[in-house]
């Protein structure tokens, strides 16, 4: 897979739609390649986060613990990012990401994110957006739950 | 130390002192009979008058005098160049012996110095008082006595010689003595200030530039390399000002005193000149008298200048010895006591009334007591600047209790010795210092109190000097390293030990990738490099069962490995030493000459071009010097703009336009290449192919000259252009493969205990040269490596002040824990900023603002 490949699964994460393709290939040449084996895990619940995983190829669960075991709370498949939260606020991962079949990411590290942010506007301001819909969605839910 | 140089030179020179007055005087009569046998050889022997007859009854020619005084004068003259030789010598020894003593005794005070006065002085101002400031002192020492003496005894012949012919001509030859006796030290004791100003002036010089030193990261960060320029500038201007002043007096005083001495002929005219007229003198006497007072002349300023320098000397002891006579100084006998006991430390700790005060009267403990036993676990707490960190430090006798006391087992600690207190209590603090040497020659540093081995050593010659100066008697080349301070038997245990010790502080891991990382040298043994090859092997067999194969790229001589950069698949092989880079090598004319032959060179230029198109591609947008541009471009962003004229120029001229320094730049930027790390398409399967091709060429009809600088991948061969890590490997590790270096790493791991050579990496992680001050390793590892060093040692007490503070606290946790295993026998003070990590100490004291205000006991 060569960057060529990248940016077309690039251009589809919401995050980034805004950048134009040199910009794409600037993540791309700037972030890692790495592929995972099923069960691998990109990060875990409570650890502390250094990357951000665009998904290129492949599947991955999103589970948090629970108490009689781990709880699947979400699944995932090309052109979605995960992790970018804990690079951002600096927070520990909030949930563990597990590779579902052979994987294949691009590893945006938390340094070269930032340097993303400060140097695109537009990428910060998408990156507020997302941060605001999330805050949002978790107002609702929130408020969902207490109505009932 | 003695008060004046006078008093130095008598106590530690007098025989030798005497020695040199007696040889001086004893040369006296031998060069005044050198000057006399010419005479009677030109006036008798040559001249023929008053030859005697016969000498011991033996008859005497002419000849056979010339002869005989001839030899007389040669003999007198070896006689006397001898002595002038041995004497030269004796004395140059003996300026250098005392200059030796001096120096040593100068560095034995700074050991013995309070520790707070540290703070109040400059390494930069005492370092060139011991070096530089003692030299001319050295110089001085053996004229001390001989010259005054010698050219004294000059003056009071001549001046006897002249009052025995006339007294009135005598006095009238001293006449002028009263005043410049008046005169001269007058002047001179303006010279004397300036001299110590100067001595002053140069010592803050230096202080000013070792600040320069050590805040090099701040003067150029903040830009005040003018201010710092201005500031020296200013310094060396007064300098200069009290140098010229300096001159100005000193010449003046020689002038003045030339002057009177040319007044007192003078006198001799006038009151000789008025007796001769009168009778009362013959003109021969007052002319012979001329003549002596014209002696007079050079004894007089050979004590003039002796007495200049003994003025300038005198001021310079003063000034150095005031630096190294600080109050409170450590009595000698606490540092030097060879009283070590083996007996273990039992009772308590008991804290009196202690009360610790600095030099400028700042209570930073204040009225503490309290009692523990030794071997109790004590955490003390407390803001930082609220006196734990004092407290430590009076704890372990660092520093002097102002009032009250500390008892260790009833014996008061300020009167223990060191050599005791070490055997108790080791300590680690927060600023602790590494020593240039390796990482072991650290650990080991503290087991190294005296060498016990020190009876055999014979006395030899090095030895008989040492003690005639006062220096340590002490071997550096005995054996320092006591085995019983670490509580072992044997070299290997102590070895285990230290190991023990860094697992203990989380630094076992680190020295041992340090190991792998490592280069063998010339001189490691041949068997270990065998054990390395067998440990590959291993590996690669392990590799394929455990199913890791993908996550390493083997080299391999017919493939071409997409892990590693093209510079390293064309010549398949690495420099073999860090003095030339690999394209250096690729640049060599036999290389650049097959690689042309087929038009590879043409196409890995195009492969630069492209990839330097991508660069512009991504990078220009950036700003200047954006941190992109160090880690990920080909390219700088100085050279950015030049790239993008130099594509633009080919798009229209064609590559063929370009200069063969251009070429250079592009093959440069192709020779980094990898193709699955940058992922550029550009290395492509058929270049891969061609490059393979080009490299069984190139290593087919290599010359020797080239084949000497490279080291070329071998299977069967170690290669020690390489590291440890490497060599087992003999490959790449796989881009893009999650987790392959912790996997691989874990491999290793096995496959090195497996062949049995953990400890031998260890060694090689352990030799690593830490740097002046540790500066060669992360400030938590210099940290971790000094509280390794504290605990190696079998003491009955470790006292630690905040000494992980660099460290986060979750590893500050779990060292803590370790250690306290580790000493769960022996006494343990620990300080802490953070409450939180106090917990489960038996004892927890919390100071602040030097008062113990909370103490609460915890026995389980």
């Amino acid at each position: 897979m060569s960057m060529i490949e990248d940016v077309k699964v690039l251009r589809n994460v919401p995050l980034f739609s805004s950048l134009d393709d040199s910009k794409l290939k600037l993540l791309s040449f700037t972030g890692k390649w790495v592929k995972y084996q099923p069960g691998d895990n990109l990060c875990v619940e409570g650890e502390k986060g250094e990357d951000a995983f665009v998904i290129l190829e492949g599947e991955v669960d999103v589970t948090v613990g629970g108490k009689h075991g781990p709880i699947l709370v979400n699944n995932h498949g090309a052109g979605v990012m995960v992790g970018e939260i804990a690079i951002v606020c600096d927070v520990p991962r909030t949930a563990t990401v597990t590779a579902k079949n052979d994987l294949v990411v691009l590893k945006i590290t938390k340094e070269v994110f930032m340097q993303l942010i400060r140097g695109y506007p537009e990428v910060a301001i998408a990156v507020i957006r997302e941060l605001a819909l999330r805050v949002n969605d978790g107002v609702r839910i929130a408020l969902r739950n207490e109505t009932i | 130390m003695e008060s004046s140089i006078y008093k130095y030179i008598l106590r530690h020179s007098r025989k030798e002192q005497v020695l040199i007055l007696l040889a001086t005087m004893l040369s006296m009569p031998l060069i005044y009979y050198s000057l006399e046998i010419p005479k009677l050889i030109i006036n008798q022997a040559i001249g023929g008058d008053g030859i005697p007859a016969s000498i011991q009854g033996v008859e005497v020619t002419q000849i056979n005098y010339l002869l005989l005084l001839c030899c007389a004068y040669l003999l007198l003259t070896v006689v006397n160049g001898g002595i002038k030789y041995h004497l030269n010598v004796y004395r140059g020894v003996l300026s250098e012996r005392m200059l030796r003593r001096m120096r040593y005794t100068l560095y034995s005070r700074v050991l013995r110095f309070p520790i707070p006065y540290f703070k109040r002085i400059s390494q930069s101002e005492v370092v060139p008082i011991i070096t530089a400031e003692t030299e001319p002192l050295g110089g001085f020492i053996s004229d001390a006595f001989a010259l005054p003496a010698f050219q004294g005894g000059l003056l009071v012949t001549y001046l006897a010689f002249i009052f025995n012919q006339d007294i009135f001509l005598g006095f009238a030859a001293t006449a002028i003595y009263p005043l410049q006796l008046y005169v001269i030290p007058k002047l001179q004791k303006k010279v004397n200030e300036l001299s110590r100003r100067r001595v002053l002036t140069v010592r803050s010089l230096a202080s000013r530039i070792g600040e320069a030193f050590a805040g090099n990261t701040e003067i150029r960060t903040l830009d005040t390399s003018k201010y710092e320029r201005a500031e020296i500038s200013s310094r060396l201007g007064s300098l200069f000002e009290i140098r010229k002043e300096i001159y100005q007096r000193k010449y003046f005083i020689k002038f003045l005193n030339n002057f009177l001495n040319q007044i007192t002929p003078f006198f001799f005219y006038l009151v000789g000149g008025y007796f001769v007229i009168k009778g009362q003198l013959s003109l021969g006497a007052l002319i012979a008298v001329l003549a002596a007072y014209k002696d007079l002349a050079g004894p007089w300023k050979e004590l003039l200048k002796y007495y200049q320098i003994k003025e300038d000397v005198r001021v310079k002891y003063a000034q150095i010895i005031s630096q190294f006579e600080p109050r409170s100084i450590i009595d000698e006998r606490l540092i030097d006591s060879e009283s070590v006991t083996n007996t273990p430390l039992q009772g308590a700790l008991q804290v009196n009334g202690l009360t610790y005060e600095d030099d400028n009267g700042i209570k930073h403990i204040d009225g503490v007591s309290f009692e523990v036993p030794v071997s109790q676990h004590m955490a003390i707490v407390g803001p930082s600047g609220g006196g734990k960190d004092e407290l430590a430090r009076l704890i372990v006798g660092l520093v002097v209790p102002t009032r009250g006391q500390i008892k260790l087992n009833g014996a008061n600690m300020a009167e223990l010795p060191v050599a005791l207190t070490s055997r108790h209590m080791s300590y680690a603090g927060q600023g602790a210092y590494l020593f240039n040497g390796s990482v072991l020659d650290n650990i080991y540093y503290g087991l190294k109190n005296q060498p016990h081995d020190a009876e055999q050593v014979d006395f030899d010659h090095d030895r008989r000097e040492a003690k005639r100066t006062g220096n340590s008697l002490f071997d550096i080349r005995s054996q320092w390293i006591n085995l019983e301070v670490a509580g072992v038997q044997s070299d290997t245990a102590l070895e285990a030990r230290a190991i023990d010790m860094l697992s203990v502080v989380e630094l076992e891991s680190d020295i041992y990738e340090l190991g792998l990382r490592s280069k063998l040298t010339r001189n490691t043994n041949a068997a270990l490099e065998e054990k390395l090859l067998y440990a590959r092997q291993l590996l690669s067999s392990e590799l394929v069962s455990f199913g890791l194969s993908h996550l390493v790229e083997l080299f391999d001589y017919n493939e071409y490995n997409t892990n590693a950069p093209v510079a390293d698949n064309l010549l398949f092989g690495v420099p073999r030493d860090s003095s030339t880079t690999i394209h250096e090598l690729i640049r060599h004319p036999y290389v650049l000459d097959t690689l042309s032959h087929n038009g590879l060179l043409d196409e890995l230029v195009q492969s630069g071009r492209k990839a330097a198109e991508t660069m512009i591609e991504l990078f220009s947008d950036l700003p200047p010097g954006h941190e992109f541009f160090n880690q990920f471009s080909f390219i700088s962003s100085d050279e950015l703009p030049q790239y993008k004229l130099l594509l633009g120029r080919i798009d229209v001229d064609g590559i063929g336009s370009i200069t063969a320094e251009e070429r250079d730049k592009f093959l440069s930027i192709a020779l980094l290449l990898v193709p699955t790390q940058h992922r550029l398409g550009i290395i492509d399967d058929a270049i891969q192919q061609r490059l393979v091709h080009a490299r069984h060429r190139l290593s087919d009809r290599m010359p020797s000259e080239l084949r000497g600088l490279i080291a070329l991948f071998n299977a069967n061969h170690y290669s020690r252009a390489s590291s440890v890590q490497d060599n087992i490997l003999f490959g790449k590790l796989a881009f893009g493969q999650a987790n392959a270096e912790e996997r691989i790493g874990e491999l290793i791991r096995s496959v090195i205990e497996e062949v049995g050579i953990y400890r031998d990496v260890m060694r090689l992680g352990l030799s690593y040269d830490v740097g002046i001050g540790g500066a060669s390793i992360p400030v938590a590892q210099r940290q971790k490596l000094a509280l390794a060093r504290a605990l190696i040692k079998d003491t009955d007490m470790v006292v630690i002040d905040d000494a992980i503070s660099v460290l986060e606290n979750d590893a500050q946790q779990r060292i803590m824990t370790n250690v306290r295993r580790l000493c769960s026998d022996r006494g343990l003070v620990w300080t802490l900023t953070q409450e939180s990590l106090a917990e489960n100490f038996n004892q927890v004291l919390t100071i602040e603002k030097g008062k113990l205000v909370e103490r609460s006991t915890n026995i389980e």
